[in-house]
């Protein structure tokens, strides 16, 4: 499977009925492809909708109707559109119950580097710093590797998005839990062992009993 | 009930210099002929006060394709490679703030409010500088509000009081900036007798609006 479908379709996991959901831009807008069969998710698009569904067909496409990424999007039935002010109370209030974002790192204390990379890339952080400080769950989308290096460090090296630890990372070769004790991992992508995850991230991860393979839906 | 100016003539309005605050987020719900006549009249030196600089040859992009902004006040600027150039050539300069913290200092200003105290930010380099309050036992950054000479509006429909609708994700920043500037200019899509906007419908009343812009001919 892809490395991106796999960690989407994990991540999809972690969706329960009824929940207001905030997807970032890139790998997470995936993981509403793989909602569970009759489960109702609520997704909120930061620039001003909650209820949102896929593209419409070509010449369909409403100027007024679009993620937070400028695409385009429709409206489910029961949608509800408002202003920025009223978006952020929604993700900083406690309304919202789970946001997915990308990673450029995590380290040991689950603290989150996802918005600029000094002197390279200084794109902004946009909705992130509010999403992280503010979601009652924040999951982590990212390759555990990237460029040979692993995005899972001892301590950040790129500045932070918020101070808040962030509640799960989801890799392509595992799912980990940053606890008040360390990183726990929690599972192993389908054929990945337990020392290859090892061998493959900076930082120490706590390890208890035996940890089982990822549960996916496929 | 007032009538309804050119375009060009609200852009003259604006001088060089002007601290300005636009709706629209990715170029939606952005007032698109305003910054035309602004660019059209060569402003210079401009403060542009919104959620991000969208993409070159696109609602604020424009502007600053142009020349026309000496400084961007955003949340986002990942995509407009233009902005990234010119920041990085010391051209413009850029002040990157959280988006949900933009919106409140925006309303602070327009509100009365001495600032907001928001977790976002703390542990960052966003609170380099500020204050942290501590709340029950939580911290908080005090940030302070933000104001502006003009507000550029994009919205749906207009009365001639100025009362102002939006449609759908159009909306984001417009009703917030409306607040908290000097000058408030409204470029609708169209313009309705009034009474036709029921009082419920009405999303920016028209005693924050002080210049509706004609629609397009």
């Amino acid at each position: 499977m892809d490395p991106k479908e796999l960690i989407a379709r994990r991540v999809a996991q972690e969706l329960r009925d009824g929940m207001l959901v905030n997807l970032g831009i890139g790998l997470p807008t995936m993981v509403s492809r793989y909602v569970p069969d009759g489960m109702l998710v609520a997704f909120q698009s930061e620039n001003g909708i909650v209820g949102f569904g896929a593209r419409p067909p070509d010449g369909m496409e409403d100027p007024n109707l679009t993620d937070a990424g400028g695409g385009f999007i429709s409206a489910l039935p029961g949608a509800f559109a408002f202003d920025s002010s009223m978006s952020f109370a929604l993700i900083r209030g406690g309304h919202l119950d789970m946001t997915v974002l990308g990673g450029l790192q995590v380290c040991a204390g689950g603290r989150l580097a996802n918005w600029m990379v000094p002197g390279k890339l200084v794109p902004g952080m946009g909705g992130a710093m509010d999403l992280v400080s503010g979601a009652r769950r924040v999951v982590v989308a990212m390759q555990h590797v990237a460029r040979g290096d692993s995005k899972i460090v001892p301590d950040l090296t790129l500045p932070p998005t918020s101070a808040r630890r962030v509640s799960l990372i989801v890799t392509d070769l595992a799912t980990i839990e940053p606890t008040e004790d360390g990183l726990v991992l929690r599972e192993r992508a389908p054929g990945v062992s337990v020392d290859e995850v090892v061998a493959q991230t900076a930082a120490t991860l706590r390890i208890e009993g035996d940890v089982p393979e990822m549960r996916i839906a496929v | 009930m007032r009538k309804a100016i050119k375009v060009e003539d609200a852009a003259a309005m604006i001088p060089d210099g002007a601290r300005i605050m636009f709706g629209g987020f990715m170029a939606v719900g952005t007032p698109e002929r305003l910054f035309d006549a602004l660019i059209a009249r060569g402003a210079k030196g401009l403060v542009v006060i919104g959620n991000d600089t969208a993409r070159p040859g696109h609602g604020v992009g424009k502007l600053i394709d142009a020349g026309c902004v000496a400084k961007a006040i955003v949340s986002h600027i990942g995509t407009n490679p233009v902005t990234q150039k010119k920041m990085i050539a010391g051209e413009m300069e850029v002040e990157l703030v959280p988006q949900g913290t933009l919106a409140e200092r925006i309303r602070a200003a327009g509100a009365g409010l001495g600032g907001v105290l928001t977790p976002t930010g703390i542990g960052t380099v966003v609170a380099e500088g500020k204050q942290v309050v501590t709340v029950d036992g939580k911290d908080f950054l005090l940030e302070p509000p933000i104001r502006a000479d003009f507000a550029l509006l994009h919205a749906h429909e207009a009365d001639y009081h100025g009362n102002l609708t939006y449609r759908l994700t159009a909306a984001n920043f417009n009703p917030v900036i409306a607040l908290s500037a000097e000058t408030v200019i409204a470029e609708p899509n169209e313009i309705v007798p009034v009474g036709v906007i029921p009082p419920d419908a009405v999303r920016t009343p028209g005693v924050l609006v002080d210049h509706l812009v004609e629609r397009r001919r």
